[in-house]
């Protein structure tokens, strides 16, 4: 079975987050951690649009938009809201498991505009995952390649 | 050989998952409604079909182009293109449906192998026959309406290589005739190539389940712990003389692991894996299961068993409550 403890690196991240609202905090470090890796994609379709990821379990809503230079906090009515929990959604960071897997068996829910959740999911499964990987922060990879280890 | 394994690629990831895990051959599309799997942000501009192509020749297998819709007058144009590119890059076979572009093919490049795309719903030998004297093709897929012994009269009777739907989704199977999707949005895949334009889908969580619609339409309400299905009318549930139920058919997978050594017996050239719109975690999975099976009925067929493990993995990643063996499979018969 998976191990899905959060590795220390990262955890210790976490705990050094500001208390600003998690949706605030959300845009600050994937801006930090991700962008750099993830702006050569084809972001175009998804400028503008807002986005709510819950997560489930923590009890977590994070409230995003997608601009030009990264992600920033709106807190609009999202046009797209995808739930999970914790675990679910490092599972499909890890491309363990398939989406429409977790959507059948109700793990997974998207509600709002479908054909954008669907531009969203054929944008990550598209990415090479050593391609984005190698692009992070040394502790970031290192905890990415364990999530992905199978 | 018989037995190749044909599996799903929606992007260059889930090709080298497909390719790395076992499969002879991939089958993907270009980024239009020329085939049956038109989702926004899917399949492969011409640099990545390049490059996918690459990846499976320098590893011995082969690519598979789907150009499975059928064209419409004002846009002929797009399908012939899609065939003149298919066979410039070096495409192993194109999958067609239509006899108008079969004939296209034919007289433009004369080189390119052709197979009959499950589109073009040729059920009987005659038919299959026919596309072989007309267009020359080598391979038909066969509508998962067949029993296998239906299945295994058509294959006496042709030298055309025969393929099958071993694992996926199953539809209504009236396959590049169904037009259930234009009645609620004006689309079906057989033109636009896709059914449920995902546009006109919408899913919210409502306090008597989860709703699905589709333009609107009531496709369906799933109870808390009811497994989802996809927003399609053909698996909607609907109220029919007071009763609410699967009017059409229920959301189910196909898997023929257990009829393999039938399969073998009979010569079938290749299984073919639904699910070019699923991720590269599913590809990778499906094949890792179906590479061990094929390869252990080539081994052993009166021996040959499924193993609980690969079913389970299978189940796991199934549409639907259960899984059948569809037509293939009557024990009344």
């Amino acid at each position: 079975m998976l191990n899905l403890a959060v590795p220390a690196p990262l955890g210790s991240l976490i705990a050094r987050l500001p208390a600003t609202p998690p949706s605030r905090a959300f845009s600050v470090v994937a801006n930090r951690l991700l962008w750099p890796a993830l702006q050569t994609l084809d972001w175009q379709p998804l400028v503008g649009r807002r986005y709510a990821i819950r997560v489930k379990d923590l009890g977590l809503s994070l409230r995003f938009t997608v601009t030009a230079r990264g992600f920033a906090p709106d807190s609009g009515a999202p046009d797209l809201t995808i739930s999970a929990t914790a675990r679910d959604f490092l599972l499909l960071l890890a491309r363990r498991e398939d989406p429409d897997t977790l959507f059948f068996s109700r793990r997974l829910v998207s509600e709002g505009d479908t054909e954008l959740g669907l531009i969203v999911k054929n944008l990550l499964d598209a990415l090479e995952p050593e391609a984005i990987v190698r692009r992070l922060p040394a502790p970031l990879a290192h905890a990415a390649r364990r999530l992905m280890a199978t | 050989m018989p037995l190749d394994l044909i599996c799903p690629a929606g992007n260059l990831v889930s090709l080298k998952a497909a390719i790395d895990n076992g499969a002879d051959a991939v089958y993907m599309g270009f980024r239009d409604n020329t085939n049956a799997r038109a989702f926004p942000g899917l399949n492969f501009d011409e640099a990545q079909a390049m490059e996918g192509l690459r990846y499976a020749h320098d590893r011995g297998r082969r690519v598979l182009l789907a150009l499975n819709t059928y064209p419409q007058s004002d846009s002929w144009s797009r399908w012939t293109g899609a065939i003149d590119r298919a066979a410039s890059l070096g495409m192993d076979a194109v999958i067609l449906a239509d006899a108008g572009l079969m004939r296209y093919a034919v007289k433009h490049h004369p080189q390119l192998r052709l197979h009959l795309s499950v589109q073009g719903s040729a059920t009987s030998y005659e038919a299959v026959n026919f596309y072989r004297e007309h267009f020359g093709i080598q391979r038909a897929v066969l509508p998962r309406v067949l029993s296998l012994p239906q299945v295994d009269n058509v294959v006496q009777h042709t030298d055309v290589e025969i393929e099958l739907f071993g694992f996926g989704g199953l539809c209504v199977m009236v396959e590049g005739r169904c037009l259930l999707s234009s009645y609620c949005t004006g689309e079906s895949p057989n033109s636009a190539g896709v059914c449920s334009p995902p546009k006109a889908v919408r899913w919210t969580d409502t306090p008597s389940g989860l709703e699905s619609r589709l333009n609107g339409v009531l496709l369906d309400r799933y109870g808390k712990d009811e497994k989802a299905g996809y927003p399609t009318l053909c698996k909607g549930r609907f109220e029919v003389s007071g009763e609410t139920y699967y009017a059409l058919e229920e959301p189910t997978s196909l898997n023929t692991l257990d009829l393999l050594p039938e399969m073998l017996k009979m010569g079938i050239a290749a299984i073919k894996i639904e699910g070019r719109q699923r991720s590269p975690a599913y590809v990778a999975q499906v094949t890792k299961v179906w590479r061990a099976a094929i390869d252990a009925v080539k081994k052993n067929a009166d021996g040959f068993k499924p193993t609980a493990p690969w079913q389970a993995e299978l189940n796991k990643l199934s549409e639907g409550q259960s899984h059948t063996l569809g037509a293939y499979h009557r024990p009344w018969k």
